[in-house]
């Protein structure tokens, strides 16, 4: 075999965002040794750039909150696909990692009597998103780093990690290259946690970086671990439209949290027009109403604004497509407003949310305190993922678990605003925890040399295409824009064939996409590679919607606009076969507990 | 659609040079926009780091047209366009290539300083109360996103390279909110005094100047840390009872 520098460790961990951190805290405070793993710099990841807030049913703000009503909010909100066991869990535990935050170090917004204010936000029934102004992301991967470079981790920073090492069925490791020279590193490891997020990078409008090209998704595939769920991509109804450059650019919820409205060419506040039956009771149907909710009154209810983020992003879609649209395309969100209400409205927002301010000042030359801002769905989230099992996070591969973004279940068909970040701290644990106990009870493996020299073989070849090389970055450009297109936010049957159709060209295409110099800091290699990541999610995505020939949550079919009792009662999930080819399979949920169907009927 | 010239550094750290790139610039684009376009365009290899582009990560710091900044926060509309832009990267670093520089020091310092340590919980159930003016306060240094513009600018570090004995402002700033944390009990001024370099702080501001997040490091977080070590160790009085205290 050809050399190359080798790690070791108990348990590695694949990410260092909120999951990937928390992850190997818990492993290393367990008597393990722990790596840790990132594509960039420690504290750059996605988790990074969270906005709102943490959703955790402390009872703060309003105590007529517990973690029953948290927990059926979520199902709601996720149309009842969700995995309901971790909807339990995360509902039960969330308050208490948040607390654990807090004793590590973070400092977030105080109510009147010195506790951790909560915010509104879509779907949550009450106050519930504990946050600092509008970078509560910052404060959670901010706390997480500095307590964890003092628990013995081993940070490899900008490693990507380009497969699974595998014995038998059992991972034993990855393989990775630096970006740094582009060398090539072996890690062996008895258990092995992903954290890598999402697939933004699949679409051409995203709030989502570089980084997001699905890798964890698609390595944990090539494993041999089921994914599910991947017809479930969240487009956040408000992402900045204009100037183009920043077109994607999101802007949080936080912003309808503190009483922003939508409203299109005409004036007119479109979201009262549909508000879906589940929503009549909970949502107001007049102004008046909707601004005592925003401003604390208890006995108001929510306004429209804030219902999920599905349902509004549909409703931006269809005034957009008739006619009633902003100029470049989006429509209004209108934060300015308030100071019908408020006497310093100016001085309120900036305190609120300071980094909008700054965003909309510095990007658009537009200030919010004064003028409505132009806003239009973008990519942002998957629910869709790694399966795993709800208790220890282990995916159906024996030593690999998963967490965060990557990871799937918790969220169904769409996801609360909010429900990420507790997702990451509550499942990331769980993740560190039962990886520690897996490492504990298995030897380390045997690293399998030909599979090692077979994918350095393949992680060179894009420097040695020949005469049919292709520009990376064309390749990627032209696939988010056919993602967009055919399996974006409306989907048919016929668009979605002829993506699948499509995506078959782009994976011949990859096979030419070329990288030249050297292997320094490379970021055309780095993109030639990832783009078998992408392919490999895009497919998955496009074959799961395919399948579902249903509208709910986040997957909007034309031609089955409604949803189907059937459909329902299924999750799709998607394997690689013994040829090789993607398979499809449908599962049935299994049945919810009683105590937990009562909790939902009570809450409905 | 004007097309502009960039000048941009290509190199390694044996040496280098500029080169010279045209590309499109269109409304309300960024500088960062302009190297992607670039990358995408002519140089695949061209190295830079990038996650956010909205000023929320800190990977993107680099120094257009002399000026230390955010590539992602820089329009393109805010620079005259008529003559060359010119993108190379920070000085205060070794360079990895191109507009990448190993950074890896900041993370290495930060390990160095004593961890956060809170006060006993308030409440029963192991929770604590802070009032919104003390957040206020720390939150302040807390919203640093690590650009390191700040240590890049800062001339005891790029200019007489004390790398070694200074921590720079950044890290000046992460413990004074360390020590202004409403919680905290640790005690971390013999340290900054001692061994990271307090006083080799002239208190220039260049960091404030360049600071993409506004924090006023030199009068928030220097000057009050400068004062306290005076108080804490050069004020007599005080040195005698500094024997019989025990700490905070
Ligand atoms: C702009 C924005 C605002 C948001 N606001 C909110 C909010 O207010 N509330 C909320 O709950 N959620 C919010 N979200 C969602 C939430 O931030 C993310 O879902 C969450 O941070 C994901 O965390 P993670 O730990 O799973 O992954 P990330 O934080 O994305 O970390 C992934 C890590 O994996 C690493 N990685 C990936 N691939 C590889 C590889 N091949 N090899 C090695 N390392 C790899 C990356 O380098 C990175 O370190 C927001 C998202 C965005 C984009
Ligand atoms: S004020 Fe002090 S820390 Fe800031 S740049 Fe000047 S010398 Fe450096
Ligand atoms: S203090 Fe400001 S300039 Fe320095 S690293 Fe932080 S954000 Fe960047
Ligand atoms: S890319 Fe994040 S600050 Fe510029």
């Amino acid at each position: 075999m050809r050399e190359f520098t080798t790690h070791e460790y108990d348990v590695l961990v694949i990410g260092a965002g909120g999951a990937g951190l928390r992850a190997a805290i818990e492993a290393s405070g367990s008597g393990v040794t722990c790596g840790l793993i990132c594509k960039s710099l420690l504290g750059k990841a996605h988790t990074v750039m969270a906005e709102g807030g943490m959703a955790a049913a402390l009872g703060n703000v309003d105590d007529r909150d517990s973690w029953s009503t948290h927990f059926a909010d979520t199902m709601r909100g996720g149309q009842y696909l969700n995995n309901w066991r971790m909807a339990e869990l995360h509902a039960k535990e969330s308050p208490d990692r948040v607390n654990e935050l807090e004793a590590w170090g973070a400092v977030m917004d105080r109510t009147k009597d010195g506790k951790i204010l909560q915010r509104n936000f879509g779907g949550h029934k009450y106050p519930r998103l504990a946050h600092v102004g509008d970078r509560t992301g910052l404060e959670m991967i901010r706390t997480l780093q500095d307590h964890g470079i003092h628990q013995g981790i081993k940070v490899h920073m900008e490693v990507t990690v380009v497969e699974l090492l595998m014995e038998g069925g059992r991972v034993v490791g990855a393989f990775a290259y630096e970006r740094e020279h582009g060398r090539f590193i072996v890690f062996k490891a008895k258990a092995v946690v992903m954290a890598t997020g999402g697939i933004g990078r699949a679409f051409k409008i995203t709030s989502n970086s570089w980084e997001y090209t699905g890798d964890g998704q698609a390595l944990a595939y090539e494993a041999g671990a089921d994914l599910i769920d991947m017809e479930f991509i969240q487009f956040h109804p408000t992402g900045m439209v204009w100037p183009p450059s920043v077109r994607g650019i999101l802007v949080t919820e936080g912003v309808r949290g503190e009483g922003g409205i939508l409203t299109n060419s005409e004036g007119r506040r479109f979201m009262f027009d549909d508000i879906p039956d589940a929503y009549t009771s909970s949502t107001s149907d007049n102004e008046e109403e909707g601004w005592r909710y925003v401003t604390g009154d208890k006995s108001a209810r929510r306004p429209p604004e804030l219902l999920t983020r599905d349902h509004v992003a549909r409703c931006i879609v269809r005034e957009v497509k008739e006619g009633r649209g902003s100029p470049h395309g989006g429509v209004f969100l209108d934060i300015a407003w308030i100071k019908e209400h408020i006497k310093d409205a100016e001085g309120h927002i900036k305190k609120k949310l300071p980094s909008m301010y700054h965003q909309f000042k510095e990007l658009a030359g537009l200030d919010i305190t004064k003028e409505p801002m132009e806003i239009g769905p973008t990519t942002h989230y998957v629910m869709g993922g790694i399966r795993v099992d709800a208790e220890t996070q282990m995916s159906t591969v024996p030593g690999l678990f998963a967490a965060g973004e990557c990871a799937a279940g918790l969220h169904g068909a769409n996801r609360l605003g909010g429900n990420s970040l507790s997702d990451l701290v509550v499942f990331g644990k769980r993740a560190g925890e039962y990886a520690t106990k897996y490492a504990k009870e298995n030897s380390a493996g045997q690293i399998n040399n030909d599979q090692v020299n077979k994918i350095a073989n393949w992680a060179e070849a894009p420097f040695d295409r020949g005469d049919k090389a292709e520009n990376p970055f064309t390749i990627q450009s032209d696939l988010q824009v056919m993602m967009q297109d055919k399996v974006g936010i409306v989907r048919e049957e016929n668009e979605l064939n002829e993506a699948l159709g499509e995506l078959e060209k782009y994976k011949a295409r990859a096979e030419h996409a070329s990288a030249d110099v050297n292997r320094d800091y490379n970021p055309g290699w780095h993109t030639a590679l990832d783009l078998k990541n992408l392919l490999t999610v895009s497919e998955a995505t496009a074959r799961s919607a395919l399948l579902r020939k249903e509208s709910r949550g986040a997957h909007t079919r034309l031609d089955h606009p409604d949803k189907d009792e059937q459909e329902a009662k299924l999750n799709n999930v998607v394997r690689k076969g013994p040829d090789g080819a993607m398979q499809i399979e449908r599962v049935p949920i299994p049945p919810i507990r009683e105590d937990l169907a009562q909790i939902i009927e009570e809450n409905k | 659609m004007p097309q502009v010239t960039f000048k941009v550094w290509r190199g390694n750290k044996d040496g280098g040079q500029f080169t010279d790139y045209q590309t499109d610039v269109t409304e309300g684009m960024v500088v960062l926009d302009a190297v992607h376009q670039i990358q995408a365009e002519s140089a695949p290899d061209l190295a830079c780091r990038w996650n956010c582009k909205a000023g929320k990560c800190g990977s993107c710091s680099a120094e257009v047209n002399g000026m230390p900044r955010l590539m992602c926060m820089t329009r393109m509309e805010d620079l005259p366009t008529d003559q060359p832009v010119t993108i190379e990267p920070m000085q205060a670093f070794p360079l990895i290539r191109d507009l990448v520089c190993d950074v890896s020091w900041n993370f290495e310092i930060k390990t160095k300083i004593k961890k956060f340590k809170p006060r006993k919980p308030d409440a029963e159930d192991g929770t604590w109360r802070m009032v919104q003016d003390d957040v206020d306060r720390v939150q302040e240094f807390r919203k640093c996103i690590e650009c390191f513009l700040c240590q890049n600018v800062c001339h005891v570090l790029r200019d007489h390279h004390k790398h070694e004995t200074f921590i720079g402002p950044r890290f000046i700033a992460y413990t004074a909110a360390l020590e202004m944390h409403p919680l905290d009990t640790e005690d971390r001024l013999a340290d900054l005094k001692d061994d990271n370099g307090l006083g080799y702080c002239n208190i220039t501001k260049c960091c404030t100047k360049v600071c993409p997040e506004h924090i006023t490091l030199t009068d928030n977080a220097i000057i009050p840390l400068k004062e306290r070590v005076v108080d804490e160790y050069y004020d007599p009085i005080k040195k005698l009872f500094r024997m019989f205290k025990p700490k905070k």
